[in-house]
């Protein structure tokens, strides 16, 4: 069966306008549909770029923690009824605490003595299978969903459809994106942050611990899963295994947008949020995943510093 | 020992292993231990590129999975016996292992695990999408009960993975002894200084690679016919990536002797597991075994007992 | 410059907005022993970095033995002669001292055309280094059973085991003593008078004069002096970046 966009290309005499009305119409709405996605993307990938970009941590089991806030946020809708966004700004702190413990326990075991890679890499491999089974065991793998006053309607300008359901998550994951960049560039802590990648010695001269700095940027990097869980499941519904797809989408991002850098990760997203988007409306959804994972194979292979790269 | 008389070794003791299963009289011996025979083969092969070099390979499933996907388009276009089909097998999957190399080794070991992953993903949709191979339906591979001058065909099929297990402890034991495996401890443990020592690093890496993902590829091969009917979600299975890793890393990664030790000690947990717990279950105490020994016993099995070793000397 | 075994010309390496090297030119001749000081942070490190390959120089050329080696990998620059010991040392974790040793002997002596050397041979020149740094004794340890100044002196019998024509000693007498600076430094005459080219980079201003035929300052990326040595310690610029300090 040709897909609408040929069938919207072939064009009658005197059909012209109504033709290419029909394709533009299709097109627009997979660009918005690319957009508000990318945004999502950006909140689930904006931990990585904290904790990969600056930390050089390469923390693999992050999408467990983004289904693992997914599910907090469908427990707490579903008893009481609360909204998941709210759910996820009030489970901020908790989070925190565990990203930070996280840190800690992968601090004493690797970083400190050097450890090659290898252990560090399986270390988060295995927290990353142990959360997805345990999640098996706990909630099965039925796909769960959360209910919002936004999820349904959508907003419509013209031609143009904007899925409350997407628009959302966007604006918060934008929101977020905000409050980091804030804080990075305006507090002390954020500014250690940046630092702590390039310069250790500079910042225990300062007085400043690199290892308590390192912490807190975990504690962070984590602290952002638990919105963009509770995004995630606004968006789709989830099962343990969705965080698997999401591995390739995160790490070519942040490829993609330049490791360390807030805004290239944001602008990145956008990018394979629109690629994925056009994909799936005349390919078909089923190579939506190949599309993350091939853009990462070929940045990795022509140009690894990324389109803003340092 | 000399790497002939080990081969020699070897066959032997794995005859003495065929023929005490035949002995048992029990077909479920022979599907339980394939299970385990490929699964040495995998962690053996795995060990060869993340153990004696120090690149980790999150993508097992993809160079096992092509394997498995060649014998069924084989199967369905030019059918072929086993053996051949094993070595086909091979030759696919060291092929990719060796482009993927190409394309990222040059990059940090990071950046190659996580290329790895991406791999698997992009390989099993492409597998989902092809429809000559079943794609997300699956595709049966009918395999015959009986095979004339041995018996029920899974004794075969096990035989065959017997001789995978000799040809690929054979392997790592020949590289753990040689200059080449000299080579790959120089690359893990410091990549640089292995450059400035006149080790070419990038050619070694990628032959690390083309053995590895060429091993994996030939334990793929059988696999249609053992399981009968071959899924993209089974073949490309998670399971084979966390045990590829946690079974070299918790035998031990530095010699050959670590993931055989590990293959055997989980291989066997898991098949206890899933029959008397769940398969959930099984996967969820590989995955905590595989955290607490990263944590607590970095050198695995092997290096418990070698630590314990030394400790007596003293 | 005929002659010249190493040939640098207008080298430059930048990172990011960084600039550690400025344009730096030196030719060094067949037989020389010339000496590289500078204070902390000018290059010396990047330069010999850039040299040998492990950092890409984005402008300049480097010669070796005639030859532009600009686009040649590290290994391949150490197979032609060009050898290095890291300023903070770098052994194989988990190979032997002996093994250590072994690497650079089967991968870049045995690897060029006509020279390799049988197994005996090779225990034998294993066994020769060992003697020459006075490690024959931990032979069979691991790197991390060795002290700080063991390390450092596996380090340039690593570099010599790979039998080069230019040996580059990045900063391998720090927290030697007095005594140990002095065999170093008359290990490396000896080993020139075989005929090694030597490029000493050093802090330790005694070995550097006693050592040195000739010396080159390097300072914040930029070579400021290249002469004899008496003549270059008496510059006043050198003086003031330098040795004023």
């Amino acid at each position: 069966m040709r897909s609408s966009a040929e069938e919207g290309i072939r064009r009658k005499p005197g059909d012209w306008g109504e033709q290419v009305g029909f394709s533009f119409d299709l097109v627009i709405n997979a660009l918005i549909a690319g957009i508000l996605l990318g945004g999502f993307y950006a909140a689930v990938t904006l931990g990585v770029s904290i904790s990969f970009g600056i930390l050089d941590i390469v923390n693999i089991a992050h999408p467990a923690f983004i289904i693992l806030g997914s599910y907090i946020a469908y427990i707490v809708n579903t008893r009481l009824g609360i909204d998941p966004i709210v759910v996820s700004v009030v489970m901020l702190p908790v989070f925190y605490l565990l990203g930070a413990g996280i840190y800690q326990v992968y601090y004493e075991s690797f970083e400190k003595h050097g450890q090659d890679a290898l252990r560090g890499l399986s270390f988060f491999f295995g927290l990353l299978f142990v959360t997805e089974v345990m999640l098996i065991l706990v909630f099965g793998v039925d796909y769960r969903y959360v209910e919002a006053p936004y999820i349904g309607p959508s907003w419509r300008l013209g031609v143009m459809d904007f899925p409350l359901r997407m628009l959302v998550p966007c604006l918060a994951a934008l929101a977020m994106f905000g409050v980091l960049q804030i804080i990075l560039s305006y507090t002390f802590i954020g500014r250690a942050i940046s630092a702590v990648a390039q310069d250790q010695l500079a910042l225990r001269l300062m007085g400043a611990s690199p290892t308590r700095i390192k912490r807190i940027a975990f504690g962070i990097s984590i602290a952002t899963t638990a919105v963009a869980g509770a995004l995630l499941i606004i968006i789709q519904p989830v099962e343990p295994s969705v965080g698997r797809e999401y591995i390739g989408r995160v790490f070519a991002i942040c490829v993609l947008g330049g490791l360390g850098s807030l805004p290239g990760t944001v602008i990145a997203a956008m990018l394979l949020g629109i690629i994925e988007s056009f994909t799936a409306t005349f390919y078909g959804p089923s190579w939506a995943p190949a599309v993350a994972f091939g853009v990462l194979l070929l940045t990795l292979a022509f140009r690894p510093a990324g389109l803003l790269g340092r | 020992m000399r790497t002939r008389v080990f081969l020699l070794v070897s066959i032997a003791v794995a005859a003495v292993v065929f023929f005490a299963a035949r002995m048992v009289n029990n077909d479920y011996v022979f599907f339980a231990g394939y299970t385990i025979l490929q699964f040495i083969v995998l962690a053996t092969a795995w060990n060869i590129l993340g153990g004696y070099t120090g690149y980790v390979n999150f993508g097992s499933a993809a160079f096992f999975a092509m394997g498995a996907y060649s014998t069924v388009f084989f199967h369905k276009a030019f059918p072929m016996p086993i053996p051949i089909l094993i070595l086909i097998g091979g030759v696919v999957s060291g092929v990719v292992g060796f482009g993927m190399g190409y394309l990222t080794l040059r990059l940090r070991g990071a950046f190659f695990a996580i290329a790895t992953l991406a791999l698997a993903v992009v390989l099993q949709t492409l597998v989902v999408n092809w429809d000559y191979v079943g794609g997300s339906r699956g595709a049966y591979i009918i395999r015959p009960n009986d095979i004339a001058w041995l018996g029920p065909y899974i004794q075969y099929l096990f035989l065959l993975m017997l001789t995978l297990v000799v040809v690929s402890l054979t392997i790592a034991r020949w590289i753990e002894r040689s200059q080449l495996g000299y080579g790959f401890a120089t690359i893990r443990d410091d990549e640089l200084a292995a450059e400035a020592s006149g080790v070419p690093t990038l050619k070694l890496k990628l032959v690390a690679t083309t053995i590895s993902g060429a091993l994996m590829g030939m334990a793929g091969a059988p696999f249609p016919y053992y399981i009968g009917y071959l899924q993209p979600s089974s073949a490309f299975g998670l399971e084979y990536a966390v045990n590829s890793i946690a079974m070299p890393m918790i035998g031990g990664t530095t010699s050959w002797v670590g993931p055989l030790i590990g293959a055997i000690l989980l291989g066997s947990l898991q098949q206890i597991a899933t029959v008397t717990i769940s398969s959930a279950v099984n996967l969820l105490i590989v995955g905590l075994l595989l955290v607490a020994f990263v944590i607590i016993a970095p050198n695995g099995i092997v290096g418990l007992v070698q630590g314990w070793m030394r400790r007596r000397e003293k | 410059m005929a002659g010249a075994l190493l040939e640098v010309a207008g080298l430059s390496k930048r990172f990011g907005g960084f600039v550690a090297l400025d344009g730096i030119d030196l030719a060094v001749t067949q037989g020389e022993r010339v000496g590289l000081i500078g204070p902390n942070g000018s290059g010396k490190s990047t330069f010999v970095n850039c040299i040998c390959g492990t950092l890409t120089n984005e402008t300049g050329t480097v010669r070796f033995d005639g030859e532009i080696v600009n686009g040649l990998l590290t290994h391949e620059r150490t197979r032609r002669g060009m050898a290095r010991s890291f300023q903070l040392p770098r052994p194989f974790a988990t190979l032997t001292v002996a093994d250590n040793l072994r690497v650079p002997l089967l991968y870049t002596v045995n690897a060029r055309p006509g020279s390799a050397l049988s197994a005996a041979a090779l225990d034998e020149r294993c066994a020769e280094l060992l003697q020459l740094v006075a490690l024959t004794d931990k032979a069979t340890k691991l790197p991390r059973d060795l002290t700080q100044v063991e390390m450092r002196k596996l380090e340039l019998a690593r570099a010599m085991a790979a039998d080069p024509k230019l040996l580059i000693a990045d900063e391998s007498m720090a927290g030697l003593s007095q005594s140990e600076v002095d065999d170093i430094v008359n290990l490396l005459i000896r080993l020139n008078e075989r005929g090694i080219t030597i490029i000493l980079i050093e802090h330790i201003m005694r070995a550097v004069m006693k050592f040195s035929q000739r010396l080159v300052v390097l300072v914040s990326g930029k070579k400021i002096a290249d002469g004899p040595p008496a003549e270059v310690i008496r510059d006043p610029e050198v003086e003031r970046a330098y040795l004023g300090q």
